[in-house]
């Protein structure tokens, strides 16, 4: 895959390529502004880019967005995204809105509530009420709904208590650990290393360096820049 | 034990919750049959204290109708629009051109309303598809131009070909005709009189219960449940698999087509039509329908277009008399009063009903976040 993202002229996101195998958890970290959302966003196809994207062995950048859930790539938006007015139940039903298999529907509720118990404890509440966390877990709830073969997770950490950051992860830990591919855009850059197997650092807008997880946890230019050492 | 008890009373609950349902179902089908009847025999009453009346309820179902067709696009779909009128306008004036003497046509109703609802229908996708990436704000500006635009279009297109004829606008438009059966004059079974207004009312009765039931379709199905997605969070919608694209003009399409058929009925029971029927003020007091009443909710957005339907006309008639008793002569002009009390009412609903007067679940759970 190779990419470039532009907003009005400006070049946010500048000529990358990186790529995610199956069964692969990887991570994109940087600063803010780095081209990270961007990048994801242009993934999913909610923005506008040039460049090629592939999924498996198709070329996805010409496909609109809403189909996208239909073959396997799930995204959690930044900030969640969830539908505050709804319950947290009709959220997860959302999720599943492209199918029509109920039975799996159904079965995917339970995988679903079996993964994030808080969220069946909550089903009737109205998702808008739901702590930052929460709500984190309903929106990753929700993709899952859609039974994705990827994952496109957008700053899962964002505005969350350290606490609830941890329990965010292990969630996603328990998702990588049933087979599913992620690629996670983080900030907070040990946590997401700690998950991933492999990483990329991105910096205004280009992927300045390419490595394992352990590798990039060792190396001295990350260390300073994104580990505060 | 323990197991078996708690099976037992988890039957006795069914039971109970089953017997409560159909009570309750039962108690809902007498209601609605009581309603019908006091519906069906609301003409004959009304007629008793003068025709003008039933004109006055008929115009009423239209604001209704017209209410219900915004709730489309401002309550289901979040799509906040201003320029609502301007499909109004375009059925009444697509019947008008079609059943007058302007053009020498005079086509039959039953083929002009749907023509009207489709020529409408099209000019919500040509709203609709340059505001798709519009929301809030920008949407109603963009909204209340293309009102505006309609109604100078109507005003201007006398010359060089006179389409519109103009400000003085279209006049001996047909009267709706089923074989026989004049919408204009006045028959005779048995007792009862049936005139003109009394029947369109009945017409009109039967068209919004139509639209009734398709609104409470629509909002159950698929397509209103992606509204609401879209209404709450376009990305999330998007990538939960919503063609938000087709969605939202849908939205504008089938809020459009309804506003069109009102507007088709408009021309034919008021026999005329001109631009001035359909200013912005007119967009406005449809919006206020639908907000006093409650977004969203069908029975609330009903209620608030009957409301301020009736409540300008009771003042009207009350008003004057009322002040020529006390004062001996007119003090207020009840136009005056009118905006006033209207007015009034919205900043009261405002301040205490701000979710309108019945409200959605969900935009009632909305206002009510901070407090839960």
């Amino acid at each position: 895959m190779n990419l470039q993202v532009h907003y009005g002229g400006i070049a946010a996101v500048k000529d990358i390529s990186f790529a995610v195998e199956q069964n692969e958890i990887v991570c994109l970290i940087g600063a803010n502004g780095a081209g990270k959302t961007s990048t994801l966003k242009a993934l999913a196809r909610m923005i506008p880019s040039n460049g090629e994207i592939r999924y498996g062995e198709q070329r996805i950048d010409a496909i609109p967005s809403y189909k996208l859930i239909g073959r396997g790539l799930a995204l959690v938006p930044e900030g969640r995204g969830i539908f505050a007015r709804l319950t947290v139940a009709e959220n997860l039903a959302m999720g599943a809105y492209h199918r029509t298999d109920k039975a799996g529907i159904a079965l995917d509720f339970e995988r679903v509530y079996g993964l994030l118990p808080r969220l069946k404890e909550r089903a009737d509440q109205v998702a808008g009420t739901l702590s930052g966390g929460e709500q984190q877990m309903l929106a990753i709830g929700r993709a899952l709904m859609g039974r994705p073969r990827l994952l496109l997770l957008d700053e899962p950490s964002m505005g969350l208590a350290p606490l609830m950051v941890e329990k965010v992860f292990e969630v996603i830990r328990a998702i990588a650990m049933e087979g599913m591919t992620i690629l996670l855009v983080e900030q907070n850059a040990r946590l997401a290393l700690e998950v991933c197997s492999r990483g990329y650092v991105m910096e205004s807008g280009t992927i300045t360096l390419a490595d394992s997880s352990t590798a990039l946890l060792a190396d001295s230019r990350v260390r300073t820049a994104y580990l505060g050492e | 034990m323990k197991t078996t008890r708690s099976g037992v009373s988890e039957k006795a609950n069914a039971c109970e919750s089953r017997r409560y349902a159909v009570a309750k179902s039962h108690r809902e089908r007498v209601g609605l049959v009581l309603v019908a009847v006091a519906l069906m025999a609301l003409p004959f009453v009304l007629a008793s204290a003068g025709t003008a009346w039933v004109r006055i309820t008929n115009f009423a179902v239209l604001f209704v109708l017209l209410s219900l067709g915004l709730n489309i696009v401002v309550g289901f779909a979040g799509l906040l629009d201003l320029g609502y009128i301007a499909f109004y306008a375009v059925g009444a004036y697509v019947y008008a051109l079609l059943a007058s003497p302007h053009f020498g046509l005079h086509l039959p109703f039953w083929i002009i309303l749907p023509i009207g609802a489709a020529v409408a229908c099209l000019a919500g996708i040509v709203l609709g598809a340059p505001t798709l990436r519009l929301r809030g704000d920008y949407l109603a500006i963009v909204t209340l131009g293309f009102g505006e635009i309609v109604r100078i279009f109507m005003n201007n297109l006398s010359s060089p070909v006179n389409l519109t004829n103009g400000p003085k606008g279209i006049n001996r438009i047909d009267p709706f005709q089923i074989g026989p059966l004049k919408f204009s004059a006045s028959d005779t079974f048995g007792s009862l009189i049936f005139s003109g207004p009394i029947k369109y009312y009945y017409f009109l009765l039967l068209v919004l219960l139509a639209v009734i039931v398709i609104n409470r379709r629509l909002q159950d199905s698929r397509i209103g449940r992606a509204w609401v997605a879209i209404r709450e969070d376009e990305i999330a919608a998007k990538a939960g698999g919503i063609n938000t694209r087709n969605i939202k003009l849908l939205a504008f399409a089938m809020g459009a087509s309804f506003g069109g058929i009102a507007g088709g009925m408009f021309a034919a029971i008021q026999g005329f039509v001109s631009p001035e029927s359909f200013i912005l003020n007119e967009s406005i007091m449809v919006l206020a329908m639908v907000v006093l009443g409650g977004m969203g909710n069908i029975w609330g957005v009903i209620a608030g277009a009957a409301l301020l339907s009736f409540v300008p006309e009771l003042l009207r008639y009350t008003v004057e008399p009322a002040q020529r008793a006390l004062f001996g002569k007119l003090l207020v002009d009840p136009e005056v009063l009118r905006m006033l009390v209207f007015g009034l009412a919205l900043v009261l609903t405002m301040r205490f009903r701000p979710a309108g007067l019945w409200p959605e679940t969900r935009h009632r759970r909305e206002l009510n976040e901070g407090r839960v």
